[in-house]
């Protein structure tokens, strides 16, 4: 297991690095540097944006049960900075619709916010991720203290929002999303099966 | 020509141009070319029957009845990369991707149902009494993004008197072709397959409605339909169903694809409609493809600017409840 030191100075770092790849990868194709952005910029740029907020939020959920499934303590102290990452690229991705995409058109994007479900869901996520953001810092987690960690499990339902938002605007294929809320099932299913673990033993040893 | 319908086993199922000499089956080809170029045009349609696989040179005259400026036609790059087209792959990249293996020659189709004359034609036959025409229309897809192409082909209407419809047929019924070893998306159950559309008969007579063969004055990519489609410009791009095998004048209205899939959402008119937003999202606006990343998006127009042409077709109907 790397110490404590290792993790800050190199792992921490290098994996900030890493989750700038996909906006670097974006910005480069928009420059046509090793790709491009194809007939329909805005979309891919949305599109990308929006999966990658989903899967950094879903990343932020995995980090405990892959500390469990492999004895890596160390894992959770990337977890801030995964999960702030899936508010950045939620954030970038509902700025690339409110700005490319509605061209800032208010009127349009309130009677979309208000009228189109997906949208309204999408919105509610983003809405519900920012007290997330604004209380992950340390002054924040101590002020909070019991509360930090009730506030902080709505990053589930959050998800599940962000799934469903992803589900809802597909036209018929709706096989990413389906393998996207299977992994949201199954990381939830993980934690309240080890919090119901030990209550469950205590059940038996009183039993007997 | 009436053509047997092959099958398994049978002679017939060799294709004229595998048993022609190579050699003859060139020289054919290039004395009509020759035949075309001395202006023989009037005789049939300039069908290059060895258009392997897409962007073989076309002959055609452009109609300038059907001449969209404004905005200029998209960039052949643009419509030959983004394409709904599920028959290979979900992605919009995925048609010009995934379709090198398709064969859209030879191709034959078959003609059936309420009409006189019946049976399975080759395509260059069926193609031959017309003239092809250049017709730059607007495209508008249900996903509220739209272009501008130029197609080649010829008005479906023509196409369709040749079959002598009866008085029974109200409608026309297309069918795709179910090739699911190089149409690798024909191997996953996003739609039922093979795709099917349909039109009621005057919709399908409207001067409007086209049998396209050709882009940019050259055979359809096989991403694009090849060899044979359907463009109905003031209907959503979906009905404009590709690579064509049959068509059935029925009495009744045919199931069509989209509809079967998501009823709520796709209705067999699909006519563009500003006024009526899909269920999910508004049609009032799109995005003009090839605006670049700043380009706001621009209004809807109803029966996306063919009004003129086409809303007779429609009057006293309740264009909501008819979606």
């Amino acid at each position: 297991m790397p110490s404590a030191v290792v993790v800050r100075r190199y792992i921490k770092p290098a994996v900030f690095l890493a989750c700038l790849l996909p906006l670097l990868l974006l910005t480069l194709h928009a420059f046509n540097i090793g790709g491009d952005l194809g007939a329909n910029p805005v979309e891919k740029i949305q599109d990308t944006l929006g999966q990658w907020g989903l899967r950094f939020l879903m990343i932020t959920l995995a980090v405990t049960p892959f500390r469990d499934w492999f004895d890596a303590p160390w894992l959770v102290m990337l977890r801030r900075m995964l999960g702030l990452y899936g508010f950045f690229y939620v954030l970038l991705h509902f700025l690339t619709w409110l700005i490319l995409d509605q061209g800032m058109d208010w009127q349009e994007v309130l009677v979309d916010v208000t009228r189109r479900p997906f949208i309204t869901i999408g919105f509610i996520a983003l809405l519900l991720l920012i007290p997330l953001a604004v209380t992950s810092t340390h002054g924040m987690m101590r002020r909070l203290g019991k509360r930090w960690k009730t506030l902080h499990r709505l990053v589930y339902p959050i998800t599940l929002l962000g799934v469903w938002h992803y589900w809802w605007q597909v036209k018929a294929d709706i096989r990413e999303p389906l393998l996207y809320l299977s992994i949201v099932v199954v990381l939830r299913a993980w934690r309240v099966w080890t919090a119901m673990r030990p209550r469950l033993a205590n059940r038996k040893t009183a039993a007997a | 020509m009436l053509i047997r319908r092959p099958r398994p086993g049978d002679s017939a199922a060799i294709q004229p141009s595998q048993i022609t000499d190579e050699a003859v089956y060139l020289d054919r080809r290039r004395l009509l070319q020759a035949a075309l170029a001395a202006g023989v045009t009037g005789l049939g349609a300039s069908w290059p029957a060895d258009a392997t696989s897409g962007g073989a040179p076309l002959t055609f005259k452009p109609n300038p009845a059907y001449n969209v400026t404004d905005p200029p036609p998209n960039k052949y790059e643009d419509i030959t990369t983004y394409n709904n087209f599920y028959e290979f792959g979900i992605d919009k990249s995925a048609p010009a991707s995934n379709s090198e293996r398709f064969k859209p020659t030879p191709w034959s189709v078959t003609i059936s149902g309420e009409a006189e004359r019946t049976g399975k034609f080759w395509l260059e036959d069926i193609l031959k009494p017309h003239a092809l025409e250049e017709r730059v229309y607007r495209m508008r897809c249900v996903e509220a993004w739209s272009m501008v192409i130029p197609w080649v082909g010829v008005p479906l209407g023509d196409v369709l008197k040749q079959f002598k419809p009866t008085a029974k047929a109200k409608y026309v019924a297309f069918k795709t072709v179910m090739r699911p070893s190089e149409m690798p998306g024909q191997k996953i159950d996003v739609l039922e397959w093979p795709y099917v559309e349909g039109l009621r008969i005057d919709e399908a007579m409207n001067p409007l409605a086209l049998l396209a063969v050709g882009l940019y004055g050259k055979t359809l990519p096989n991403q694009n339909g090849a060899p044979l489609r359907l463009v109905t410009p003031w209907k959503y791009g979906f009905k404009g169903i590709k690579s064509i095998v049959e068509i059935r004048f029925t009495e009744r209205q045919p199931p069509t694809a989209w509809n079967i899939s998501a009823p709520n959402e796709y209705g067999f008119y699909a006519n563009v409609n500003p006024q009526v937003d899909h269920p999910r999202w508004s049609q009032a606006r799109e995005r003009r493809i090839g605006g670049g990343v700043f380009a706001a998006r621009v209004p809807t127009l109803m029966f996306n600017g063919y009004e003129k042409e086409v809303a007779s077709l429609y009057q006293g109907m309740d264009l909501a409840r008819n979606y």
